[in-house]
This record gives structure tokens, C-alpha cells and sequence, in this order.
């Protein structure tokens, strides 16, 4: 790596060019700062210093067990509920350390949605997965949850096949229908980001370009940062990409740059399919 | 790295020669002819098949000879006058004895026991699988302890019961409620304390069975109900717990199975011999079911005179076993259907 004259950047948070002329969307959202993360003795992330940009879709890729998951569930804390993980360095998420210790996750995952790569939908009805989350958080008046159900199930493009069937059980749907009810899901307590862990890994190309459709549709409102393996779909829903392995970002920059252009030569390899 | 060169003892063997080699020691013989017939003629397989399926026989036909002798022997007793009439004078007596208050005083300390023994059972189970961590110095003392609890013999948990809830226990509390009162009223055997005794034998079932349960939901479905910012008690209460009912259930049915048919852990902490009258208070004694078998069968002045109702309080301890285990079973069934079809 270091002959590529990335080490000058490594304790640098990495900032990327953006790809749009529009000053509003450009605001730096997810801040890590020399983020080290360690599962017991053994270290998956090494000194992760990088900002996510708000209502931007950023993708991470890299191969298994570079640690591309893990940075993604630090961002809401889910690696809490994993033992003897130990985090050091900090993330920020709208200047705020959510390490910090008066943070309450549960404030946090309010608004930082996650989506995850096996559709988990809860084995109640299309209906109660959405209103599930909406009531824990107050809404109590049947008009404000069906309004809200319908409103997510549009946003995910879900409505027209389900609305006649709101309160059949959820695992009676397809396992792209499910994972969009996910994102539904995800999407109904209006958090600001969403995190998504190979959301379409598991999905047929069809409902994975559905899926994809719907990504590029939420960036309008929300920041997606997602995990994929599938360097087509990062280099089409995505408009910045990250590079890790073996728990290091290699390389972060806007995806046109990643994909035709990398200054890495490990990058290069990955994203044209010659990675050793 | 230097490629690796071959021993040079070993001879050059071309993969045709090795695939001879390895079917000569498959199959005996260099080349073998296309047929499938079975070298054994599958006798094997028909010795093992009657072998398991005569033993699954055996079983049934133990099962179908000690349920056709009760039945064939008690049925006849068991009149509609002996199942709901108390025992006036003789309790050995065809003509005069009834086993109303034992049904009743069984049936008592089982659903008490079920009221005690489902909600510490779960609640260790979710301690043991939600919140502690499972490697844990402290968990594992935990599960050892429930694995030896299921091991002690239940005379020794009659015994615990006599001396932990009736002389600790009572003792203590008639002597803060009633100190100048000679009688005891809590610290003698009761209803109270026998299902309490048998609360505590019938514990690690419980526990064990929700365990089970428990761990057979997907993680994922936890994570999911934590990322939209439930706490983890609403995603154990709303999610989790739901889930896991239909399994909660069974181990309250095999308890009741287990307990239904005890009577070590009853002996001395609240069966009695005879009462005149039903119990009407969690401190009074009670006759029970099973504890009636035992006496008639050991107690009688007159065996054969007594071989009639013996065999029909048999039948009636079954009868009501099965009928709080279909009890049980019916309100899992609705339960699962009504998780299936949802409302």
C-alpha cells in the first residue's frame, strides 16, 4: 500500500472530491477518526479514517472479512451486542461521537436504519412489521400508522403488490417482497441514514434491480451507506466508493474515479475481477 | 518456491492406473459389470427395518397392556357416584368411597404448581439466554445447577419442602403473624407448599424447554427489532417472547405430566389421609390422587375388597393427567394457528 503513497493519507480523514456541483449535498455526515475496532486479540479494523457524505449513496466493497460489515455496523452500534468487542478511535455522526457515553443507542438507531443482508421480517403481519417500530417510538392513532404504513410501503415500492393483503402474515412474501418490507420498515421511522448490509445478495437479478431502483430513489432523503459484493451494483446505485481489505480502506473516492480510474493498484485488481 | 519434486521411490502412476487401484479396493474386482443387484440381497436393511420396527412394537404393546388392564379393571368402578361424592366412613369401601375431593386436590396443587413454576422458569431462561453471557463463570454455574436440580431424586425435594417452605418458611411467618398463637397456620403441611415443592422439582423442565425455544429464534430477528431502536426488554417482550410461547407451553405440559403422577414431593408437605372436608385455604392439607393409590394398594384391610376402586382411582388419575395435558395442548394449538394465520 505504501507504494502507492497512500500511507501519507492514513491518519488523514479522507474527504473525496464530490461528484456534484451542488454545495447543499455535499455536507460530510459520518466522520470516523482513526476508528480501530478489535474482536478480542485479533484486529478487523486498522486506523479507519474516511467521511460519508450526506444524502449520498456510498458503497463499500471489498473482499470477505475485509471488515466492510463491521465499519458499517459500528455506525449504529450493533457491534455492541457482539462480546469482547473492543472500539477505539471515534466515529461522529453529525459532529456527535456516538461512542461517546451519554449517547443513548437507542436515540441513535432512530436514525440510523439499518437494512440487513437476509430479509428478517418479523413473523407478524405486512401491516404490524411497519407499525411495529412506529409504536415502540409513540404513535399511538390507527389514521397516523395506516398513513404512515401506506407512505412506506410506497417509498419502497412495495404498496401496489401488498395493499391487499396488509394483514396476512409477512413470511408469506417472496424474498425480494420481504426485503423491500425491510427497507419499509426501515424507512417508516424516518431515520436520516440508512445502512445497508448486502441488501440484495440473496435476491434474484430481478428483484435486485428493484431493489437497486429503490436505492437511487431514497437518496433523495436519506444517506445510504451500503455493503455489496457485486461490483456492478456499486459502480451503478453508488456515488462514492470505498476499497477495504484486511481491515484497511485502501482506497475512497467518487465511484466514476474507482471504477475507471483507481490510483491503487490492489483497487484496480478488485474492481476488474484479477484480485490474487 | 522450487516445484515440488516426487519421492523417487514412488513409481509414476497415471490417474487411469489409480482409479484401478482405488476400485479394486471398493469393489473387489477390476471390472465390474453393469448390474445393481445387492450383494446382500438387502437382507440388511430388512433385519435392521424389523429389528427398530419391533421395538417400536414392543413399546406399544407394553403401552396397550398396562392402559388395557386399568381400563378393562377400573372402568367398571369408576361410576358416576364414586367420581363426585367424598368418602363418608370407608374409604376402602366399594359402596361408600369417592375420590371427588383427591381429583379436585390434585387438580389444585398442579394448576398452583403451573402458576408458580411458568413465570421463575422463563425468566431464568431469559436471564440465561438473552442477558448473560453464555461462557460465563456464572451461567455455567447456572446451567449446572438446573442439570443437577433434574437429577435429585423427588423424595429429596418432599424432604427440602419439609424442611425449607414448612419449618423455614411457615415457621417464620406464624411466627411475625402470629407469635402467641400456639397452632401453627402456615409452618404444617398445605397445598401452598406442595405445589411450591413441586414448583421446585419441576423447574429446570421449564427452564430448559424455554431455553430451547429461545435459541431456535433467529438472531436476526433480535438485530432487526434493535435497529429500529427497540430496547432490548420491548424486543424480548414484543418479539422475542411471542415466538417462543408455543415452546414455553410445552415445557409446561411436560411439567404437569411429571408433577400429575408425583408423590414423593407431596408426602410431607401437604397430602393428606383423609380430610372430612375439601380445603378451602392455601394453608389447608388436601387429599390427592396419586397419594390415594398409594394408600389403597398399601393401607387396605382388605385387598380384594378394595382391588375395584384402587383400579378405578388408577384410571381416574390418567383420565385427569391427560385431561390438563389436552388442556395445554389445545391452547398451544390455537396459539400456533393464531401466530400463522395472524389476526
Amino acid at each position: 500500500m505504501s507504494d502507492t503513497g497512500f500511507a501519507n493519507l492514513k491518519f488523514k480523514t479522507i474527504v473525496p472530491e464530490p461528484p456534484v456541483e451542488d454545495p447543499t449535498k455535499n455536507t460530510s455526515l459520518i466522520v470516523t477518526e482513526n476508528l480501530r475496532l478489535f474482536y478480542g486479540a485479533s484486529q478487523a479494523l486498522k486506523n479507519i479514517s474516511m467521511s460519508i457524505r450526506e444524502r449520498m449513496v456510498t458503497a463499500f466493497i471489498g473482499p470477505s472479512g475485509c471488515g466492510k460489515s463491521t465499519l458499517l455496523r459500528c455506525f449504529n452500534r450493533m457491534n455492541d451486542l457482539i462480546d469482547h468487542v473492543r472500539i477505539e478511535g471515534g466515529v461522529k455522526i453529525g459532529g456527535q461521537n456516538i461512542h461517546g457515553h451519554d449517547v443513548d443507542v437507542i436515540e441513535l438507531r432512530k436514525r440510523v436504519g439499518m437494512v440487513f443482508q437476509k430479509s428478517n421480517p418479523f413473523p407478524k403481519s405486512i401491516y404490524e412489521n411497519i407499525a411495529y417500530a412506529l409504536r415502540l417510538h409513540g404513535m399511538k392513532e390507527k389514521a397516523d400508522l395506516d398513513e404512515a404504513v401506506e407512505h412506506s410501503l410506497r417509498n419502497a415500492a412495495l404498496w401496489d403488490e401488498v395493499k391487499d393483503r396488509l394483514h396476512s402474515s409477512a413470511l408469506g412474501l417472496s424474498g425480494g417482497q420481504q426485503q423491500r418490507l425491510c427497507i419499509a420498515r426501515a424507512i417508516a421511522i424516518q431515520p436520516e441514514i440508512i445502512l445497508m448490509d448486502e441488501p440484495a445478495s440473496a435476491l434474484d437479478p430481478l428483484a435486485t434491480g428493484r431493489v437497486e431502483d429503490l436505492i437511487l430513489d431514497l437518496k433523495k432523503d436519506f444517506t445510504i451507506v451500503i455493503v455489496t459484493h457485486n461490483m456492478q451494483q456499486a459502480a451503478r446505485i453508488s456515488d462514492y466508493t470505498a476499497f477495504f481489505y484486511i481491515g484497511e480502506l485502501i482506497e475512497y473516492d467518487t465511484t466514476n474515479k474507482i471504477f475507471t480510474n483507481p490510483a491503487n493498484k490492489q483497487t484496480e485488481d478488485y474492481v476488474t475481477g484479477r484480485f490474487g | 518456491m522450487p516445484p515440488k519434486s516426487p519421492p523417487p521411490e514412488a513409481p509414476f502412476e497415471s490417474a487411469l492406473q489409480r482409479r484401478r487401484r482405488w476400485k479394486l479396493l471398493i469393489a473387489k474386482q477390476d471390472a465390474v459389470p453393469w448390474t445393481f443387484q445387492s450383494t446382500t440381497l438387502g437382507l440388511d436393511s430388512k433385519f435392521f427395518t424389523g429389528l427398530t420396527g419391533f421395538a417400536t412394537f414392543l413399546i406399544l404393546a407394553l403401552l396397550a397392556v398396562i392402559l388395557g388392564n386399568i381400563i378393562f379393571n377400573g372402568l367398571p368402578g369408576l361410576t358416576w357416584r364414586f367420581i363426585t361424592s367424598g368418602t363418608e366412613k370407608d374409604m376402602f369401601d366399594v359402596n361408600k368411597a369417592g375420590i371427588l375431593p383427591m381429583i379436585l386436590g390434585t387438580a389444585a396443587r398442579v394448576i398452583l404448581m403451573t402458576i408458580f413454576v411458568i413465570p421463575i422458569g422463563v425468566i431464568t431462561a431469559i436471564y440465561l439466554t438473552e442477558y448473560a453471557h453464555s461462557t460465563s463463570l456464572y451461567t455455567r454455574v447456572i446451567r449446572g445447577a438446573v442439570n443437577n436440580l433434574a437429577g435429585v431424586p423427588s423424595i429429596v425435594f418432599g424432604l427440602f419442602g419439609l424442611g425449607f417452605f414448612i419449618n423455614y418458611v411457615g415457621g417464620s411467618m406464624d411466627a411475625l403473624f402470629n407469635p402467641v398463637n400456639a397452632e401453627p397456620v402456615w409452618g404444617k403441611p398445605a397445598i401452598l407448599w406442595a405445589s411450591l415443592t413441586l414448583a421446585v422439582m419441576t423447574l429446570p423442565v421449564v427452564i430448559v424447554a424455554t431455553e430451547e425455544s429461545l435459541r431456535a429464534i433467529p438472531p436476526g430477528l433480535r438485530e432487526a427489532s434493535l435497529a429500529l431502536g427497540a430496547t432490548k426488554l420491548e424486543t424480548i417482550l414484543r418479539i422475542v417472547l411471542p415466538q417462543a410461547l408455543p415452546g414455553i407451553l410445552t415445557g409446561g405440559i411436560l411439567s404437569v405430566s411429571r408433577a400429575a403422577g408425583e408423590v414423593a414431593p407431596i408426602l410431607f408437605t401437604g397430602a393428606a389421609y383423609y380430610m372430612a372436608t375439601l380445603p378451602t385455604h392455601l394453608y389447608d392439607q388436601f387429599m390427592d390422587l396419586s397419594y390415594h393409590v398409594f394408600i389403597l394398594s398399601t393401607q387396605s384391610p382388605n385387598i380384594e375388597k378394595t382391588r375395584p376402586i384402587l383400579y378405578a382411582t388408577v384410571l381416574a388419575l390418567l383420565m385427569l393427567t391427560f385431561a390438563l395435558n389436552i388442556v395445554a395442548i389445545l391452547i398451544r394449538a390455537r396459539m400456533r394457528k393464531r401466530m400463522r394465520t395472524l389476526h
